[in-house]
C-alpha cells in the first residue's frame, strides 16, 4: 500500500474545558500536550525495509531508565523520552534525528485522528458493555435483571457463535476517534486544542495524525 | 489541571468585567446580538435567581414577566457576547436559589430591597464603582472566590 500520509505527532492529554467563539457559542475542547517532541530514528526502506520515522516525546529521568534504551537515546543525541511511536511516511527526504516536532505541524481548522487507549472498566456486564436491554424488573423475575438473554440456537448449530457480546473485560484498548477538528495549536506552551472528547484517561499517551478519511485543501 | 487552569483563566480575562452582583438583585444584562454585519446591544432586564459557579462554565439565571409569560434566560458568566451588566436594584433574600418564585406571580413574587449598609445611594453607578475595587484587588488570587463574594 503506498503511503502519502505525512507524520503525526505524540501528546499527552491535559483534560477538558471550553473555549467561547466570537458569536458566544462554546466550544468543548481537548488540551493536549506535546513536550520534548523529536524525533529519534529513521527507518529506511534500504535497512528496515520500509520507511517510517521514530518519535519520542515527554522528557524522562535517565535514571529510570534500561542501560540499552539509553544507548538509543545516546545515539540520537537527544535526551530521554518517557514515549516513543512510530510513523509511516513516503520513502525519500526524512526529518534529521533530532529535529524538534511543534504543535504547529498542524493548522487550526484540520482535522485529524486521534489514537488513544481508552479507560479501563475492568470486567462489565453486558449492559454497560453492549448496551443490552436487560431483563424486566418485576414480573417473577428472578436474578436476570441485568443478565442478557439467549446466546444461540438449539442442538444445530449447539454452540455460540464467535464475536457474541457477552460480559467481559471492557476498556483499556486502542480507539481511534476520526476527524476532530483542530481549533487552535500553540508552539509557546506546547498544547493543541480539539474539539470533542479523546479517548483514554487525563495523562495518557495520543497520537494525533491528520485525518485519513477526509480530504485536507489546506492541511500542507 | 495547571493548564487547564491557565487557558480558563485566559478566557475569563478576555470577558467583560461585570459589577458584583449576588441572587435576588434585579438586573440588566445588556447582550451583543449581529444581525447582518451589524452588531447592537439588546438588554434583558429581570431577577437574578440563580448563579452557578464553576470556573469558566459559571453561568447565571436572570428571570423576568413578559406579557404575562415568566422568562427565563441563562447567560455564561464569561461569554463575549455580555457587553455589561447594570445592577439595578439589591434584592434581600435568604437562599441561593430562588426557583420557589416560579410558581409565584405579582405580589407574592416581589423580593424586598437590601438594606444598604453606606449610605441610601442606590444607583447603579456607586453598586458598580464598589463592586471593581474588591474585584480587581482578587483578581490574581482566583476568578470564583472573587465572584463568590458578596457586594460589601
Amino acid at each position: 500500500m503506498p503511503n502519502t500520509s505525512r507524520h503525526g505527532l505524540l501528546a499527552k492529554k491535559v483534560g477538558m474545558t471550553r473555549i467561547f467563539a466570537e458569536d458566544g457559542r462554546h466550544i468543548p475542547v481537548t488540551v493536549l500536550q506535546v513536550e520534548g517532541l523529536q524525533i529519534i530514528a529513521q527507518r529506511t526502506v534500504e535497512k528496515e525495509g520500509y520507511s517510517a520515522l521514530q518519535v519520542g516525546g515527554f522528557a524522562k529521568k535517565a535514571s529510570r531508565v534500561a542501560r540499552p534504551e539509553l544507548g538509543h537515546f545516546k545515539k540520537a543525541g537527544v535526551e530521554p523520552k518517557q514515549k516513543l511511536v512510530e510513523f509511516r511516511v513516503p520513502a525519500g527526504e526524512l526529518p534529521a534525528i533530532g529535529t524538534e516536532l511543534k504543535p504547529s505541524h498542524f493548522k487550526a481548522g484540520q482535522l485529524v485522528d486521534v489514537a488513544g487507549v481508552t479507560k479501563g472498566r475492568g470486567f462489565t456486564g453486558v449492559m454497560f458493555r453492549w448496551n443490552f436491554g436487560g431483563g424486566r424488573a418485576t414480573h417473577g423475575n428472578s436474578i436476570s435483571h441485568r443478565s442478557h438473554g439467549s446466546t444461540g440456537q438449539r442442538q444445530d448449530p449447539g454452540r455460540v457463535f464467535k464475536n457474541k457480546k457477552m460480559a467481559g473485560h471492557y476498556g483499556n484498548e486502542n480507539v481511534t476517534t476520526q476527524n476532530l477538528e483542530v481549533v487552535r495549536v500553540d508552539d509557546e506552551q506546547g498544547l493543541i486544542l480539539l474539539r470533542g472528547s479523546v479517548p483514554g484517561a487525563k495523562g495518557g499517551f495520543i497520537v494525533v495524525r491528520d485525518a485519513a478519511k477526509t480530504k485536507q485543501a489546506s492541511a500542507k | 489541571m495547571d493548564i487547564i487552569a491557565r487557558l480558563n483563566q485566559e478566557t475569563i480575562g478576555k470577558a467583560a468585567k461585570l459589577p458584583a452582583f449576588a441572587v435576588g438583585d434585579t438586573l440588566k444584562v445588556f447582550v451583543r446580538v449581529t444581525e447582518g454585519d451589524k452588531t447592537r446591544l439588546q438588554a434583558f432586564e429581570g431577577l437574578c435567581i440563580a448563579k452557578h459557579n464553576d470556573s469558566i462554565g459559571s453561568s447565571f439565571t436572570v428571570r423576568k414577566m413578559s406579557f404575562g409569560e415568566g422568562v427565563e434566560r441563562v447567560f455564561p458568566l464569561f461569554s463575549p457576547v455580555i457587553d455589561h451588566v447594570d445592577v439595578l436594584r439589591k434584592g434581600d433574600v435568604r437562599r441561593g436559589k430562588l426557583y420557589y418564585l416560579r410558581g409565584l406571580t405579582g405580589k407574592a413574587a416581589r423580593i424586598s430591597e437590601k438594606a444598604r449598609v453606606f449610605g441610601l445611594a442606590a444607583n447603579e453607578g456607586d453598586v458598580a464603582s464598589a463592586a471593581d475595587m474588591p474585584e480587581e484587588a482578587a483578581a490574581p488570587v482566583e476568578m470564583p472566590a472573587a465572584e463568590a463574594q458578596p457586594s460589601a
